[in-house]
């Protein structure tokens, strides 16, 4: 076999960190963590929200330094004081949020920071025949000369793997590259993958989703506190297994839920058209009930008017036509204080665009609906006493993992940052609860929390719409199913006879019979 | 009215235009680079005043306006080296820095033109050069093509800009770290040393933007003699929209009017003298407000780097 890959770079035979060490302000994000990636080998990295798995693996790209511990590739020692030394190195990373310019071309991102061919001047046409070359070898489809805003989710990481095997790599890292993915995209993606390491690149692949990680890799390693639990050959584990070494105890994988008790409809969305940043409608009339007491699942391939309507609903984004009742009064154009005060929460699905103040501690993202009111403040003072016993509560509650109630949000993982945002609406006692993408990026335990705690919002009597793109999640707890397509309702099915294939269909745009 | 419209008239208007334009480029295609990597700098009226000054001192000692020039890019270098070191390795707030930053160029110009010139004294500057050929095109050659060294070096540097920041890799980076400075990062670009570069680029730039003040359109130096000028150069960059060719138009425009309205007063036309000299910014303000291009803003401007957030 030759020690070449098709890009005609070196392989990496074996990359090995030992011992490797990082400390942040108040957290051992990695505790002496000893990880290793063969050639030819898909490795996945699995553990829980703030596990220390993207620390990791950043300090393999060369963005942070680790405190203590030594990496080797092909059996030598490697110092990275920035991703430039790593890149050189044979090294390329997928990032959690994509790291794409917006404003620039596929050939253009693929060419930034490289050298050119014509010196000082850009040798865009070269760099273009080279991502064609690329793009047959690996069996990636993209097209160069367009802008990276116009280009779906999916194929702007196909650029991002573009730009890593452009630079060479022979070691490629994905932190969690299927979590804004539809499951089609996936699976392009899972071949691209194999394709790779067959070639004899060598993968490290982060995910929560544990039916990935057995499908694609060879062996598993689990992180948990930023220490290792683990390390496993993929082959015979199973989900269970897995899931218990993250979490540290059994997880509940399937929920029982309690009869429907179905009341009075406390959400009425009356013919809603809402137009889309394009300028063009996103929702073309939309009609939905959702009662007290059920769980109304909204499943819909993403960018079909999901985040519109979720948007319409919080009062984020003006109402064209059509009306929103919410539990007896209209609040079509309502300010989104008065739709608080009118009992409804929202979990945004951008949470650290709309969903908390990322330079802002917990214990003021916790107040900040409402600070206005007691017991947090009288009118004119806030009252920290108060402020801080109901953070301290909430956080300890609803199991928020934070060094203290003072650290900025913006030092939490993402899955904490979630149950912060689920502690602040939930704890409001809401009757109308609109959840958008709950859990997208959010580890097993703390997704299996916050299922638990919606079903328990559910008993108490809440009418929850749920918006997700996850039709495991959707199935799981909804009593109904309303499918979206291209901003129309295509059918409303009943939560328990639904099967994935039957809304695979109808989330294609396939209409369903009449059957609400 | 009617006299403004006779031909002489005309073609002054046209030929100062042009003229009044050139000080505008300079400042407000440096201001474009530094904007484009991501970095407002607010400072540049005080780059300008130093590098008028700095000029009209060497020119007037040495008299040398070639050495004059370079001593006020080097003084333009210094102060946006100074804007650089705190915006972009001490990460103080932009719009702040770059008022103090304006604020020390007009006090440390005032004081140096006192103690070392005292009184306002002028010096024969940079002289036409009528370009052979294209000069002697009826009117065209007077308008375009008799002007000195500044002004043709302003035109010049528009094509210029525009190739260096679309054609050119150090163009590409430059881009990239305004739009997303963690991605540009993570391609192993250095984030800093682009806006270091971009930022003392600008500052030269407006040092030599004030030197053509001092030691080609007006020939003197006096307190505070640009008057709010390098405002309107970083409007300009607004208004034209991030882009070479939109900052010329939009120099363009202002000096045209401008011109108009100093020939308004020159032939004493029946209009309060304070009018016409509002009108240009009048229509600046009139033109940003209906520009609406804040789509095309670079995402990182004013931003502070650091890398590993996201
Ligand atoms: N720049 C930082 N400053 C301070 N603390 C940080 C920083 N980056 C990460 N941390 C902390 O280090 C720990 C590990 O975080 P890391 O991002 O590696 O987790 P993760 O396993 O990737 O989680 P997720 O699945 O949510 O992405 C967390 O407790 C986090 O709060
Ligand atoms: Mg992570």
């Amino acid at each position: 076999m030759s020690d070449l890959l098709p890009t005609g770079h070196k392989k990496i035979e074996e990359m090995r960190m030992e011992g490797i060490v990082k400390r942040f302000p108040g957290v051992l994000a990695n505790d002496h963590v000893n990880f290793d990636v063969k050639a030819g080998e898909i490795h996945a990295l699995l553990g829980e929200n703030g596990a220390g798995k993207s620390t990791l693996v950043r300090q393999l790209y060369g963005l942070y330094r680790p405190d203590e511990g030594k990496i080797f590739i092909n059996g030598e020692e490697v110092v990275f004081h920035s991703p430039k030394d790593s890149i050189a190195a044979g090294i390329g990373m997928i990032h959690q949020h994509f790291m794409l310019v917006p404003d620039l071309t596929v050939v253009e991102n693929v060419a930034l920071g490289l050298p050119s061919s014509r010196g000082v001047i850009l040798d865009l046409d070269r760099v273009r025949k080279r991502i064609e070359v690329l793009c047959q070898q690996y069996n990636l489809k993209v097209d160069s000369d367009a802008y990276i805003w116009q280009l779906s989710v999916g194929e702007q990481q196909r650029v991002e793997i573009l730009k890593a095997l452009y630079r060479g790599a022979a070691l490629l890292v994905l932190d969690e590259p299927t979590a804004v993915l539809t499951p089609q995209e996936v699976d392009d993606l899972f071949i691209t993958l194999r394709r790779m390491a067959h070639e004899g690149h060598a993968l490290i692949f982060i995910s929560h989703k544990l039916h990935e990680v057995l499908a694609i890799s060879q062996r598993v390693t689990v992180l948990r506190d930023g220490k290792v639990v683990g390390t496993r050959a993929t082959e015979g584990a199973t989900k269970t297994e897995l899931a218990q070494m993250m979490v540290g105890r059994p997880v509940i994988l399937q929920y029982e839920k309690s009869p429907l008790k179905m009341g009075d409809v406390l959400l009425k969305i009356e013919n809603l058209v809402v137009r889309g940043d394009r300028g063009t409608d996103a929702l073309k009339g939309i009609s939905l009930e959702v009662h007290s007491g059920e769980i109304l699942g909204l499943a819909g391939v993403s960018g079909n008017g999901q985040r519109e309507l979720a948007e319409a609903l919080a009062g984020l984004r003006p109402v064209k036509s059509g009306r929103i009742i919410l539990n007896g009064v209209d609040v079509t154009h309502a300010s989104p204080s008065v739709r608080i005060a009118n009992g409804q929460s929202y979990i945004p699905e951008e949470r650290m665009k709309d969903g908390a103040i990322k330079d802002f501690s917990v214990a003021d993202n916790f107040i900040l609906e409402d600070h206005a009111k007691t017991p947090f403040s009288s009118r004119t003072f806030l009252n920290f006493r108060n402020i801080r016993q109901t953070s301290e509560r909430l956080v300890q509650e609803f199991n928020v993992k934070t060094p203290t109630i003072d650290t900025p949000i913006k030092n939490l993982s993402g899955g904490n940052i979630q149950k912060m945002i689920l502690a602040r609406e939930l704890s409001r006692k809401p009757k109308v609860l609109i959840a958008s993408q709950p859990t997208r990026g959010v580890d097993i335990g703390a997704s299996e929390y916050i299922h638990q705690r919606l079903l328990e919002q559910r008993e108490a009597g809440t009418a929850t719409l749920l918006i997700s793109e996850d039709l495991d999640e959707i199935r799981a707890l909804s009593d109904r199913i309303a499918v979206i397509y291209e901003g129309e309702i295509v059918g409303i099915v009943d939560g328990k006879a639904a099967t994935t294939e039957e809304l695979g269909l109808m989330m294609a745009g396939i209409r369903e019979k009449a059957n609400p | 009215m009617a006299e403004l419209f006779t031909l002489p008239v005309l073609l002054g208007i046209f030929y100062s235009g042009i003229r009044l334009a050139t000080p505008y480029l300079y400042a407000a295609i440096g201001e474009t680079f530094a904007q484009r990597s991501g970095v407002l700098n607010l400072g540049v009226d005080g780059i300008m005043l130093m590098g008028a000054y700095t000029g009209f001192y060497i020119a007037m000692k040495t008299e040398n306006l070639l050495l004059g020039l370079l001593g006020a890019a080097a003084a333009g270098f210094l102060m946006g080296l100074l804007m650089a070191v705190v915006s972009v390795s001490l990460q103080a707030e932009q719009g702040i820095s770059g008022i103090g930053l304006n604020l020390f160029g007009l006090g440390l110009s005032t004081l140096l033109f006192k103690v070392t010139l005292g009184g306002v004294e002028s010096i024969r500057g940079f002289q036409p050069i009528r370009i052979p050929l294209l000069g002697q095109i009826p009117y065209l050659g007077d308008i375009f093509f008799n002007h000195n060294l500044l002004v043709y070096g302003a035109f010049l540097l528009v094509p210029i800009a525009n190739f260096i920041l679309n054609k050119t890799t150090f163009g590409l980076k430059v881009r990239a770290v305004g739009q997303n400075p963690q991605a540009a990062d993570t391609l192993g670009v250095n984030v800093t040393l682009i806006r270091y570069t971009t930022v003392c680029l600008g500052g030269i730039l407006a040092g030599i933007a004030g030197a053509s003040l001092s030691l080609a359109l007006i020939n003197l130096f006096q307190e505070n003699m640009t008057s709010g000028m390098g405002f309107i150069a970083v409007a300009l960059v607004y208004f034209g929209g991030w882009r070479p060719w939109g900052v010329l138009g939009g120099a363009l425009l202002f000096s045209f009017v401008n011109a108009l309205q100093l020939w308004v007063q020159v032939k004493g036309i029946n209009i309060p003298s304070d009018i016409a000299v509002m009108m240009p910014y009048i229509l600046t303000i009139i033109a940003l407000t209906f520009s609406g291009r804040r789509a095309r803003q670079p995402q990182a401007l004013t931003k502070p780097f650091e890398r590993g957030e996201n």
